[in-house]
């Protein structure tokens, strides 16, 4: 059982079966006030799959991008979890999870023409799209599922100003799709299909994009003389 | 849970340091402290987000150091506890939303407890020392707060008395060091150029000391002024093109500094009757201001305790001591539903404690 965790836009818990059937999703959708809702979140998600904490086996964690300060309290308890159970932390891009949601919506619902498309691999490039504060947005380019059932990122997430990103998905063929939710039981199907694929699909630290912020003091200032 | 003797884990989150304490009862198990202060050396002092993102690389490893150092399995804890504030926000949460997580995962009850209070409850943890007496005053120094208490009883009790409107006085030993030339952390630099000088040489301003501000701020603290006339002197100097002497200028200010705490907090015994003050926070390192402290504080027959002083900068294991306490006497658990209060008052000992 693979217990969802991420907090890079809301706050997001989930927990999956390891073949992908969701038992529980809950979410904040509060931008802020990660620390707050967290642990309520955790508890309610197990609550309403009927799990104890001694049955998750695995732990999912959101990596980003997202605004760090929020980003940090997921990635923090994702880790802690864990620990208290002995089970390993799954690291995802959190933009995975959106892709990974799209795909199967889209597979869904596909009429047989672009299912045909989609054997013949010339499935539509989209990017997911999140805000990522300071008049930026984050985004990574997608092209299909692989062979594991996994979002193929073209491109690795990426930061961007606000008013470049149309001509820069313009020129890469790309599809806008903006997300202001990350759905953790995606994430947590991301790290479920990895771990039977035996592959490793994110990073081991948060996904920032950006230095922070802070300036090097120069000699004292002057004050009175 | 065991109430009598609660091991309880304590994580520590609110400045530059990741502490992770293990205690049994009164007893230290682990003192486990990762800092970041390396980092935020280039930029003179601590910046929050590089605090932040040192925690969380820290957390994981530091909590596995401390079971590993105290031969304790996460089953066998009674209780997590975690800072809930005051402190720099961003760091607060990383601990706080660790510390949730670790609770729900272990089943284990969560305490989310105050910073300052913590400080005190690191003079539980001194072995060797008598019991701690109510009441006392504290007087709590670091780069982060100055603050002078009143502490008729740890768990239900602890009143302030005044704090600094400005500049903590580790951060003034801190701009005063860069003033000077002297690198980060500025309290062991000032202090260690001010061995070969005269703290008389300069008379700098005691902040908040005139009988006009008495009336207002009697406990209250102040050091930015300080920084200033030191600033003001030393450029004095510089455009007279005379060399300035480093060694009473850093000996003065640090005398400044130490009379304006230990007057303030004498005079908290005297006015309220109380012959016991507790030193706390990681300025307490500084010799002069503990041999000042103790000297004057005999002249006027008040007990002066101070804790390790490895319990005395930020560390995880004063706010197990103090989760330990509030067990030990009975208190249910806090909620879940508490965030990181970045000036959280010193009132609130515990907070989002369960009906
Ligand atoms: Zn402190």
């Amino acid at each position: 059982m693979i217990l969802g965790i991420d907090t890079s836009l809301g706050s997001a818990v989930a927990v999956v079966e390891p073949d992908g059937v969701i038992r529980s999703q809950v979410e904040s959708a509060d931008p802020r006030g990660h620390a707050e809702v967290i642990g309520t979140l955790i508890e309610r998600a197990l609550a309403e799959a009927s799990v104890s904490p001694s049955e998750i086996t695995q732990v999912a964690a959101g990596m980003g991008p997202g605004p760090f300060t929020g980003l940090r309290v997921g990635i923090a308890a994702a880790r802690t979890f864990a620990l208290g159970r002995g089970v390993p932390v799954v690291p995802v891009v959190s933009h995975d999870a959106v892709a990974l949601e799209l795909l199967l919506h889209t597979a869904l619902t596909a009429d047989w023409g672009y299912a045909a498309g989609y054997e013949n691999d010339t499935e539509e490039t989209f990017a997911v799209v999140t805000d990522a504060r300071r008049r930026e947005f984050a985004y990574t380019l997608y092209r299909g599922l692989d062979d594991d059932g996994l979002p193929v990122r073209a491109t690795e997430p990426a930061l961007t100003p606000r008013d470049d990103l149309d001509a820069l998905l313009a020129h890469a063929g790309a599809d806008r799709r903006d997300a202001d939710r990350i759905p953790a039981a995606m994430l947590a199907l991301a790290a479920a299909r990895a771990l039977g694929a035996g592959r490793r699909i994110g990073p081991a630290d948060a996904l920032y994009l950006r230095s922070p912020d802070v300036t090097l003091p120069h000699a004292p200032k002057r004050v009175y003389l | 849970m065991n109430r009598a003797e609660p091991l309880v884990l304590g994580i520590e989150t609110s400045c530059d340091e990741t502490g992770i304490g293990i205690v049994r009862g009164r007893t230290l198990l682990s003192n486990t402290i990762a800092s970041s202060m390396d980092e935020h050396a280039r930029y003179g002092g601590v910046v929050p987000e590089v605090a932040a993102r040192a925690h969380l690389e820290a957390l994981q490893p530091s909590i596995e150091a401390a079971l590993a150092e105290s031969g304790v399995g996460l089953a066998d804890l009674d209780a997590v506890a975690v800072t809930s504030g005051p402190g720099l926000a961003g760091a607060l949460m990383v601990g706080v939303g660790a510390a949730k997580a670790l609770s729900v995962s272990l089943e284990k009850p969560l305490y989310a407890v105050n910073h300052l209070v913590g400080h005190i409850a690191a003079d539980i943890l001194d072995a060797d020392a008598t019991p701690l007496e109510y009441p006392t005053v504290a007087l709590l120094v670091s780069g982060g707060h100055t603050s002078l208490l009143l502490v008729r009883d740890l768990t239900t009790d602890v009143e302030l008395l005044g704090e600094t409107m400005d500049d903590a006085a580790g951060e003034a030993f801190d701009k005063v060091a860069r003033l000077l030339g002297l690198p980060y952390p500025g309290g062991p630099e000032v202090d260690r150029a001010a061995a070969a000088g005269d703290p008389k040489a300069i008379a700098f301003p005691r902040g908040l000391s005139r009988a006009s501000d008495m009336a207002r701020h009697r406990y209250d603290f102040s050091f930015s002024g300080l920084k200033t006339a030191v600033a003001r002197w030393v450029e004095q100097r510089q455009a007279a093109g005379e060399p300035v002497p480093v060694a009473d200028v850093a000996a003065s200010f640090r005398e400044a500094v130490v009379d304006v705490l230990v007057t303030k907090a004498l005079a908290a015994c005297r006015d309220h009757g109380v012959p016991r003050l507790l030193l706390g926070g990681g300025v307490i390192a500084n010799r002069r201001l503990r041999d000042v402290a103790l000297e004057r504080a005999e002249a006027e027959g008040v007990t002066v305790r101070i804790p390790p002083l490895s319990l005395c900068t930020d560390n995880g294991a004063m706010i197990a001591a103090l989760t330990s306490e509030l067990i030990m006497s009975g208190r249910p658990p806090s909620t879940l539903e508490f965030g990181a209060d970045s000036t959280l008052p010193v009132t609130e000992i515990q907070v989002a404690e369960s009906a």
